[in-house]
């Protein structure tokens, strides 16, 4: 029998502290659906997603209700579109990611993740035009998520392809510039994507993966700062121990949604991701747990240190818990989706440089970063091509989501309204990279790629 | 299934009394009960099984939540697994 301190510590996490399974993500293999003719191509993918996931929010309502556990979002993700729109004659792809959009709305999911292409040794013909598509295609587009990898640690930087994003975010700015820009927050520029991650935006359904699958994104900071709370003080193996044993119990309660969505749907599971996923709200911030630790605000000496403590407890705890664990896992330092992290950067402790270094350590990168509307593209490059050289240098996910604010300037507000919550403008340096940018070319990967 | 409802608020008299007439009302059988006083606040579990019901899961959660809004309490049923994947190896 259930002790009752137990089944009060679940209930304590669930309705105080914010614990939440974030997404149950249908991963919807469209490999079968590519045509000579676009138009049959996307009569075939809209049929496809509406029947597959056509039970995935009453499931998910469902399992919310009889478990008493939030579940936040359904979403699905789909084979990268330009692998499957390039067997079409069709040269603009902006009509696919409309499919996609209405797929979404037909089904009831709030997200669909795919507008993509691998592109990180370089481009097919049908990758060059679904780049090209990126900006029009988040602009006409509700629900449609973006991402490009431009860089593995097997393959190196994609240049070229780093070049056209930093256009392809400013163009993407300028054409959503009613709403702050917001077509950037569902674009995800990546080094060593995961094929198998559930989180918007970057979800896509990788070509390892099979026909249909379900992928279970948990997340719960604010019990991982509940639990540190009760031992202030103590050392940092007692700290380690503690989120380890925190993160175990949230992965569990994620399995147990994983499974029972598996089941009901008639649909394998295939992985559990344990990120630690903000949201604005009080009570759910990454940047408070690393204050818990003892760092006075997120982004001063130390921070690094936390996070890394941070991110490798919850891969720890949460490993043993699950019978498969993939995508992301780790710890997530969005600034907008963070209370936390958002008062850091008004407070001065943080700042984009900082939040670089705690790339290294977490597990993805700048994340819904906005800045001033006119930094130049070859700036958010350069942005984007140092977070990738994290990425293949450490064998590592990192991902850079920057927003350039159209009209705004450092100091400024801007509000992107839901869960992509709202942030203070950042600075970006003024120095020029250019003639960097411009070079063009790969840069090669690193010797300890070649470990056959 | 079995579920376990969770009663918590100000206590006041009747409050079992009220939560186990609802559930012998719906044929929900009580296998378990405890009850203490956690800094004021009256705390409550049950373990309940639903074999045999006669409302869904949904209608029944909905009649617990009214008779928790006229007591003053919250009450909460949830399927028991969510407490056990937690807590049990």
């Amino acid at each position: 029998m259930l002790q009752s301190y137990e089944v009060l510590e679940t209930f304590r996490m669930i309705e105080k502290e914010k614990l939440d399974i974030r997404t149950i993500t249908m991963g919807i293999s469209l490999r079968d659906c590519c045509h000579g003719n676009g138009e049959i191509a996307r009569k075939k993918m809209y049929d496809k997603i509406t029947r597959y996931a056509k039970d995935l929010v009453q499931v998910g309502e469902q399992i919310e209700r009889e478990y008493g556990i939030p579940i936040i979002n359904k979403r699905i993700s789909v084979t990268p579109i330009s692998m499957i729109a390039e067997s079409s004659e069709d040269e603009d792809y902006v009509a696919f990611a409309r499919t996609l959009d209405e797929a979404a709305k037909e089904v009831g999911v709030n997200f669909i993740g795919g507008f993509s292409a691998l592109v990180h040794k370089g481009f097919t013909n049908g990758d060059h035009r679904l780049l090209k598509a990126i900006p029009e295609a988040l602009f006409v587009t509700e629900r449609v998520c973006s991402s490009v990898n431009v860089a593995t640690t097997k393959a190196g930087i994609n240049m070229d392809a780093v070049a056209q994003l930093g256009e392809i975010i400013k163009k993407t700015a300028e054409l959503t510039a009613d709403s702050d820009g917001l077509g950037c927050a569902k674009l995800v520029v990546f080094a060593n994507v995961p094929e198998d991650n559930p989180f918007m935006a970057g979800a896509f359904h990788g070509i390892g993966e099979p026909e249909c699958v379900i992928n279970v994104g948990i997340s719960g900071p604010g019990t991982v700062k509940a639990a540190l709370e009760t031992v202030r003080g103590e050392s940092f193996d007692v700290l380690a121990e503690t989120v380890k044993k925190t993160a175990f119990k949230i992965t569990r309660v994620g399995q147990l949604v994983a499974r029972e969505a598996s089941r009901r749907l008639n649909v394998p599971f295939g992985i559990i991701d344990l990120s630690l996923a903000p949201t604005p709200a009080v009570g759910d911030s990454v940047a408070r747990i690393i204050e818990e630790m003892g760092i006075a605000s997120c982004g001063a000496p130390g921070t690094t240190a936390a996070l890394a403590l941070l991110n490798d407890a919850v891969k720890k705890g949460g490993t043993m818990a699950s019978s498969h664990v993939g995508g992301l896992s780790g710890a997530f330092i969005p600034i907008s989706e963070d209370e936390g992290m958002i008062e850091a950067i008004q407070t001065g402790s943080l700042n984009i440089e900082k939040l670089e270094a705690m790339s290294c350590v977490c597990s993805v990168g700048l994340d819904m970063i906005a800045v001033p509307g006119d930094t130049p593209a070859e700036t958010l490059a350069a942005i984007i091509a140092d977070e990738a050289a994290i990425g293949m240098i450490n064998n590592k996910t990192t991902a850079v989501r920057i927003i350039p604010v159209p009209n705004k300037i450092v100091g400024d507000w801007v509000e992107f309204g839901g869960l992509l919550g709202s942030s203070p403008i950042l600075s970006v340096s003024k120095f020029s990279s250019v003639d960097f940018i411009k070079r063009g070319g790969r840069i090669p990967a690193p010797i300890h790629s070649l470990r056959n | 299934m079995k579920a376990i409802i969770t009663v918590i608020g100000q206590d006041r008299t009747g409050i079992i009394a009220r939560v186990s007439t609802v559930l012998a009302e719906a044929d929900a059988n009580i296998l378990d009960i405890s009850q203490t006083i956690l800094q004021e606040y009256f705390t409550m579990m049950m373990l309940v099984d639903l074999a045999d019901i006669k409302l869904s899961l949904d209608e029944l959660r909905d009649s617990l939540t009214l008779e928790g809004e006229s007591l003053g309490v919250s009450i909460k049923i949830q399927h028991e697994d969510i407490f056990k994947s937690m807590h049990r190896i």
